[in-house]
């Protein structure tokens, strides 16, 4: 039991229990269930796209659709196609991810585990994006699918000239440069989304503290606004890297 | 000073300093966005996505000092 009364506020996620040695955390099983609902979405707006009566789900999400669609447009061109499930498999799944963190709930609903020789409360539920292990993994596949498209589109030796180049010093320094460019983008990817969902719940955590009625209102509105700006961002920058690696450069 | 002390003024330290960058650059960016707004009122919707999406990453840097800070605080 922890004496103080104060916020319960921890920077990562916590064990609840363990299968098999593999230990289940808090973040892990929030996000199991938004994985669920996210294919239960999925397959359902599925349906209604062959359905002949379509109800408004079906018209809310296909406005969803078609306005992130045209945004992606702008950027990648006639390639959106192809590039256009995988980026938008990114926003919605992000998007759920925070929007499901801000629930009534989450973090809110405590129970009692044995760690060690103590029994200490944690919470049952924790916004999956407030787990650095989480934006981490969207980061590196992000960033993994970056370099697997500029290997299919540019070919393996053009990929490796913009690494590699030995043709004059200046060269051979930017290359050195992109090196340092491709790992500092799965810090930035992980770090922006981690930091903003991380702040927006402490965030809230202190202002329910500091006046308990009403006061969080706002903040849980500005809240929503965050979580579809970084899932904006997240799907956005990933567009703006693949472009930027299937050009041909001259 | 103990290590406390130090502690509190290094998570002080670290988020403020680190908001002066990402402040100066957010306000750049909303008042270049009101300028071409002035100048060309019909383009109003991309210039807002492009400033909301400018103004994110811009703040993704606070947000980075902001780990920072809370990383000292909370471990």
């Amino acid at each position: 039991m922890s004496e103080d009364i104060g916020p319960h506020i921890s920077i990562k996620a916590e064990k609840i229990f363990e299968i098999f040695g593999f230990p289940v955390t808090n973040s892990l099983i929030t996000s199991i269930i938004v994985t669920i609902i996210t294919i239960i979405l999925a397959v359902y707006y599925k349906k209604q796209t062959t359905a002949s009566k379509k109800n408004g789900f079906y018209y809310l999400m296909k406005f969803f659709v078609n306005s992130i669609y045209e945004m992606f447009r702008s950027v990648l061109g006639d390639k959106i196609d192809k590039f256009f499930p995988i980026l938008f498999s990114f926003f919605f799944y992000i998007l759920l991810q925070n929007w499901f963190g801000l629930l009534p709930g989450i973090g809110s609903i405590l129970i009692r585990i044995t760690e060690g020789h103590e029994q200490i409360l944690v919470p049952l539920f924790r916004g999956n994006n407030a787990d650095l292990n989480t934006t981490l993994g969207l980061a590196l596949i992000s960033v993994s699918l970056i370099q697997y498209y500029s290997i299919k589109y540019m070919g393996i030796k053009g990929y490796l000239k913009k690494f590699l180049n030995f043709t004059n010093p200046i060269m051979f320094f930017l290359g050195i440069l992109e090196i340092i460019s491709e790992i500092s983008k799965v810090v930035s990817f992980a770090f922006r989304l981690f930091g903003n969902i991380f702040a927006g719940e402490v965030l809230l955590t202190i202002i329910a503290f500091l006046v308990p009625v009403l006061a969080s209102f706002p903040f849980i509105l500005l809240e929503i606004f965050v979580g579809l700006i970084q899932a904006l961002v997240f799907a956005m920058l990933t567009t703006v890297f693949i472009s930027n690696a299937i050009a041909e450069h001259h | 000073m103990t290590a406390d002390a130090m502690k509190l003024l290094a998570t002080a330290l670290a988020i403020g300093l680190g908001a002066i960058g990402p402040g100066i650059g957010i306000g750049i960016i909303g008042g270049k966005a009101v300028e071409a707004l002035g100048r060309n009122p019909d383009a109003e919707s991309p210039i807002r996505t492009t400033m909301i999406l400018a103004i994110a990453f811009a703040e993704a840097i606070a947000i980075y000092a902001l780990v920072i800070a809370l990383i000292l605080k909370f471990t």
